[in-house]
């Protein structure tokens, strides 16, 4: 059914920290690695070792350049996937109701057995978390590895989705944002998570934590440290003022 | 937006077909017998085909049928069950009209109506995407019924009908652009709404998140197409309005010159089409740094 619960009875989603993503990309290839081989169709890619490679990702790592008004410019880098949006337009656009979303957990999903590969769902989402895959002709889209989080057959620490497994930075965090009292909630209330084009009204489950503000000064004890030697003793010492005469 | 041939060929044949067969309900050209038929005949050409058409881009078109299901929330399924219904219907009043002579005039205007609810459906598989606040405007469908409405005066014969409305037309193509144009920056999106890093400062994209294009791009990033869009735009004004109206009006009539005058309005139209695609600017674009 494409038209949208009123009600879930959990919000699962991710919260990423943009204070601390590093940009390794770890996540994206973490993300293709278990979703390639797992639920639904592989996640395809066309003319990988030529010169023009493209291929389905759910998760991509875009990075960009902030410049404040007065200071230095800063790097963020910006991990982007489904953000399992509770007034999701790009499930009841679909026409044969292959997109859904789930009322147990809130996960926006897609049946791939009952995809025509018409892409409007594509168009719908504003994020582009929606790709269709070349090979299949199905739309793929992040699962927050619905096959991960429920299955008793992995070990418990491994009960997440593959992406915030695997963050070296600690930068990607998984739990139910309708659960106040939930980790991932407290998390938000403290860092003043953020929605993503908050104007579009597509209310994102998933939480952006902004970076923090960065020191403006080096350390104010600085120049208190001992300084290195300003002028060079023996050998260069010697080379130096040779060559300070000759010059 | 990527300016697909099968999306373009669709919206603007079906568009024709339903409007000549909005005509046709109405009983205009009053026609019966053989020429009757040939009328239908065009009118089911131009709307299966087009509607045939669109299924050329689908990624899994033998499942198809399910396309019909979810007619409570998707504009394209209500569009896909409003076209079998225009369809069936007028397929009955033609029954009557070919080979009995009659003409069922309660099932002519409810086919007619039944046509044009088709065509404002496939408008609205454009208007209700958001995402592209170039189309998520009303003027959207009614620009899609007035081609559908003109191009089927045109078909119909009804040259009293189709010479104004092509001037009505051409004004309504321009009064979209106009108020198009400035809808992406009126909608408040930008690229530190999109990032949610507005308030630390300015947002430049740094590094883009993958070397060559991807789906994303290729389909919602069409930035190529835009470099010729003024140019296309005064040849297609030129072709689906002012050129027809004058060969329609200024000599006397031929049918050869009212040839030369759909030929060149489908040509317009065509031309058109491509750029309502091509000069869309998706949300998406703002996380690569581009409209």
């Amino acid at each position: 059914m494409t038209q949208l619960p009123t009600h879930t009875e959990k919000k699962l989603g991710l919260v990423i920290d943009l204070d601390t993503c590093v940009g390794c990309h770890a996540c994206v290839i973490s993300c293709k690695g278990w979703n390639t081989e797992n639920y639904g169709a592989p996640l395809s890619d066309q003319n990988p070792y030529g010169a023009d490679p493209s291929g389905t990702f759910l998760n991509r790592v875009h990075s960009y350049e902030v410049t404040p008004d007065e200071g230095a410019a800063m790097t963020v880098h910006f991990p982007k996937s489904c953000l399992h949006c509770e007034d999701a337009p790009c499930v009841t656009v679909c026409p044969t109701g292959a997109s859904y979303k789930r009322v147990e957990d809130g996960i926006v999903l897609v049946n791939e057995s009952d995809c025509i590969g018409c892409g409007l769902c594509a168009w719908a989402c504003p994020y582009g978390a929606r790709e269709l895959d070349q090979a299949e002709g199905v739309m793929k889209k992040c699962t927050l590895c619905v096959d991960r989080i429920y299955n008793e057959n992995l070990p418990e620490i491994d009960r997440e989705p593959a992406c915030v497994r695997t963050c070296p930075a600690g930068a990607r965090h998984f739990g139910d944002l309708g659960d106040e009292t939930s980790d991932v909630s407290k998390l938000v209330a403290e860092r003043g998570g953020m929605d993503l084009m908050p104007e579009l009204g597509t209310k994102p489950v998933n939480k952006y934590l902004p970076p923090r503000p960065k020191d403006d000064q080096i350390d104010i004890l600085a120049p208190f440290l001992e300084t290195v030697a300003e002028e060079p003793t023996g050998f260069l010492g010697w080379l130096d003022k040779t060559l300070e005469r000759i010059g | 937006m990527h300016p697909a041939p099968s999306i373009i060929f669709f919206t603007v044949f079906s568009g024709l077909g339903f409007g000549l067969l909005t005509f046709l309900g109405f009983g205009k050209p009053d026609y019966s017998g053989f020429t009757a038929f040939i009328f239908f005949l065009i009118a089911y050409v131009f709307a299966v085909g087009g509607l045939i058409s669109s299924a050329f881009h689908l990624g899994n078109p033998q499942r198809a049928l399910k396309a019909f299901s979810q007619w409570r929330s998707s504009w394209l399924s209500r569009e896909g069950c409003l076209a079998v219904a225009a369809l069936t219907v007028m397929g009955i009043y033609a029954i009557g009209v070919v080979f009995l002579n009659t003409s069922w005039t309660i099932l002519g205007l409810l086919g007619a109506a039944l046509s044009l609810a088709t065509v404002f459906g496939t408008s609205m598989i454009y208007t209700q995407i958001t995402t592209v606040p170039r189309w998520s405007h009303w003027t959207t469908p009614v620009l899609f019924i007035l081609y559908s409405l003109t191009g089927g005066a045109f078909l119909a014969g009804q040259t009293s009908i189709a010479a104004p409305m092509l001037l009505v037309l051409g004004v309504f193509q321009c009064v979209y652009w106009i108020i198009g144009d400035k809808l992406f920056s009126a909608s408040g999106s930008t690229i530190e709404t999109a990032t949610g890093l507005g308030n630390m400062g300015k947002v430049r994209m740094f590094e883009a998140p993958h070397s060559s294009k991807n789906y994303l791009m290729k389909e919602m990033v069409h930035v190529v197409g835009r470099k010729h869009a003024r140019t296309l735009r005064i040849i297609g004004v030129l072709c689906l309005s002012l050129l027809p109206y004058l060969l329609l009006v200024l000599p006397p009539f031929y049918h050869l010159i009212s040839l030369l005058a759909l030929l060149l309005h489908i040509g317009g139209a065509l031309i058109l089409r491509w750029l309502f695609f091509a000069e869309a600017e998706h949300t998406v674009g703002l996380y690569y740094g581009q409209r």
